[in-house]
């Protein structure tokens, strides 16, 4: 039986996971979407994992979750690690390429830059109050030219003048590409051009101000994106790194950080099939009025958060304790 | 006859506590503001306009929950920026709400001793100046207390052996303070409780990860704006530091032109003039930071906040020049504090990767 380290990282679209190896060898993993229910996905993403792990005989020794759901998933899979998506994917991303100096990131609503320097991450930024240059911008604008999102690279890379679109904010590049449309841009041409909208987005909001040496790496659910891969090697004038793997890079870097913690329980797949439910209630315990979020397995209160004092807590064991 | 008159200020920190000595001076009642909640910041946005500062939605929040709680006379300062609105704005925007209030307002020049004379003109006109003077200056020694001893518990907090040990101080502290009539009880309060928390069981590490806030003065000081960040750091393992608090504030509003030249000095070369409010100052102390060895910067401004906006122009240059780790966080009556957690914590992890050279768990 050999060993292996889960890595599970929640996204807000997507939910990914990868086994690793001791010597950090992908020996099984999944991708599939997060469909607004993180607790429903990784169900199905430990359904999809356990034949791969009996197939190559892997035990998982220990987990790591990360992502926006860290928590949740956290409490459910009971992780040994539970890390922030900039610091797994800063991992994961060291891990298959040791010289980079720049990653930059797109996903379904984040969007985050990552400067290294001799293998160390020196800074690092994150988009904030605007989805406009992330990959729910793309999906939106997808779904009004009737077309899926998964077709974009490849008719972007069709086009041979690309169309401008107004990229700062989303509402603003719809009306932009509508009357584009209306006046007869065709369609390949106002597709590249949106994957050049959120190329100019990025660089102009979390890119702002820090300085991209080569080698970069793109990745992230975008980074399958062609179009967005030509746009990006356009405006900063160097190859741009995108590795096969590049959608599972958070998994793998909180798998790598969970086999480092050293802290070790087998873990069993049934957790997947055990009564875990959440459940949100306001704490009222004072004006704040708190949103707590009740976990429980089993009747049991494992977890719970979204308070911001310690009163919450207490009033979060009291309404489990009453249901 | 006309009802007795209540007086209220605006909430920020525990500053409240200094703020009730001078408006007791009005020989008025004091109606203390209650304590920022989410109510406060829905209420202020729903009267605000929509694209003002943060600050204003606060303190305007505040206003309306004080109003609602008696008060009859409300107090405003007035500040280098947007600030300097505020008051003709949210008087406007409370009368237009129906409320019945006298709105005083203290232009001050960004000096404390023209407040002074100001409060003393406008709101205890038959107080005579020395007294005046003298419950400012006992009022200062309050917020110097509060200062001091908030500044260890900042330092303290993430090495802790017992969670909550320092709050508990902090607590015991604050409710004794208002309880306080001289100074020399200030004074003396004051020295217990640093000695209350010099007995707290602290776990320092030989070299913790040291990180110093800047930014504009509300977001900065007022703990519920910022969804808290300082405990956020210390949850984290960081030793926090703030150059800004009300006696700094109030000690550079004496002689602040000579102050501002000096911040000036400070930011050479990246601001060479003036840039509104706090901004020159959010330049100069990322400066002193470097230079004192911190291991980086947490940049606080509310949302669409011009001062800070030019500050941020420059402090991206220096942390691109000194290869500086500086966090930039925009606050807004919206905001998400998973989203905040999140970064946080990256930075925590990328102050400590630094460190050590390696990625650890």
């Amino acid at each position: 039986m050999r060993r292996g380290f889960l890595g599970v990282d929640v996204g807000s679209i997507s939910t990914k996971a990868a086994v690793l190896s001791e010597d950090g060898e992908v020996l099984a993993s999944s991708y599939l979407w997060t469909e607004g229910n993180p607790v429903g996905a990784v169900r199905r993403l430990l359904e999809e994992i356990e034949p791969q792990c009996a197939a190559c005989d892997v035990e998982v020794v220990s987990v790591g979750t990360t992502g926006s759901a860290r928590e949740l998933i956290g409490a459910m899979l009971s992780a040994q690690t539970v890390k922030n998506e900039i610091t797994a994917h800063a991992m994961g991303t060291l891990s298959k390429n040791p010289e980079v100096q720049t990653i930059l990131e797109i996903g379904g609503q984040d969007s985050k830059i990552i400067i290294v320097r001799d293998g160390v991450p020196v800074d690092y930024a994150m988009n904030t109050l605007c989805a406009a240059g992330t990959g729910a911008f793309l999906a939106a604008q997808a779904r009004r030219l009737n077309i899926p999102v998964e077709e974009f690279g490849e008719r972007a890379l069709r086009s041979t003048k690309p169309t401008r679109i107004a990229g700062r904010c989303t509402v603003f590049a719809e009306s932009d590409l509508v009357h584009k449309a209306q006046v007869g841009h065709p369609v390949d041409d106002i597709i590249a051009g949106l994957c050049t909208a959120i190329v100019e987005n990025y660089l102009n909001n979390v890119g702002k101000g820090k300085e991209i040496r080569s080698p970069v790496v793109f990745q992230g659910g975008v980074s399958k994106n062609g179009g967005v891969v030509k746009a990006f090697s356009e405006a900063l004038g160097c190859d741009i790194g995108v590795d096969e793997n590049g959608h599972l890079m958070g998994a793998i870097g909180t798998a790598l950080l969970a086999q480092r913690s050293g802290r070790e329980a087998p873990f069993d797949f049934s957790v997947g099939s055990d009564e875990f439910e959440t459940r949100g209630v306001d704490c009222g315990g004072c004006a704040n009025m708190c949103e707590l979020v009740l976990a429980t397995r089993d009747g049991r209160l494992i977890d719970a958060w979204g308070n911001r004092c310690e009163r919450g807590l207490v009033r979060a064991a009291a309404l489990v304790e009453s249901a | 006859m006309s009802a007795p008159r209540r007086i209220t200020f605006p909430h920020m920190g525990d500053y409240w506590v200094p703020l009730k000595r001078i408006a007791q001076l009005s020989g008025a009642d004091v109606v203390v503001p209650p304590r920022i909640t989410r109510h406060t910041i829905d209420i202020g946005a729903r009267y605000s306009p929509e694209f003002v500062c943060v600050p204003f939605k606060y303190t305007l929040g505040s206003f309306i929950e004080s109003l609602e709680a008696g008060a009859n006379v409300v107090c405003q300062v007035c500040g280098g920026c947007r600030f300097s609105y505020y008051a003709e704005v949210q008087e406007a925007i409370l009368h237009d709400l129906g409320y019945e209030f006298e709105f005083l307002s203290f232009q001050g020049g960004g000096n404390i001793l023209e407040v002074m004379l100001e409060f003393q003109r406008k709101a205890a006109p038959h107080t005579p100046v020395p007294k005046i003077a003298k419950a400012f200056f006992d009022a200062f020694r309050m917020a110097e207390a509060i200062d001091e001893v908030q500044g260890r518990i900042r330092r303290d907090l993430a090495f802790e052996v017992e969670t909550g040990s320092l709050r508990r101080v902090e607590t015991e502290f604050l409710r004794q303070l208002d309880a306080t009539t001289t100074p020399r009880q200030v004074t003396e309060l004051r020295q217990e409780t640093m000695r209350r928390l010099d007995e707290v069981a602290v776990d320092r590490p030989e070299r913790p990860l040291r990180v110093a806030v800047v930014g504009e003065l509300y977001v900065v000081m007022e703990p519920y704006s910022n969804s808290r960040i300082e405990n956020e750091l210390a949850r984290n393992g960081v030793e926090v530091h703030r150059p800004l608090d009300l006696t700094t504030l109030i000690r550079h509003s004496v002689g602040h032109r000579k102050h501002i030249r000096e911040m000036i000095r400070g930011a050479d070369p990246y601001v060479t003039r003036h840039i509104g409010a706090e901004g020159t100052e959010s330049v100069a102390r990322t400066l002193a930071a470097i230079r004192d060895g911190y291991d980086g910067v947490v940049h606080l401004k509310p949302f669409g906040c011009m001062p800070e906006v030019n500050a941020m122009a420059a402090m991206q240059r220096i942390s691109r020049e000194h290869t500086f780790p500086i966090l930039f966080v925009s606050c807004d009556a919206q905001s998400a504090e998973a989203g905040l957690r999140t970064r946080v914590e990256a930075f925590a992890d990328m102050l400590r990767i630094r460190e050590a050279g390696v990625i650890d768990a």
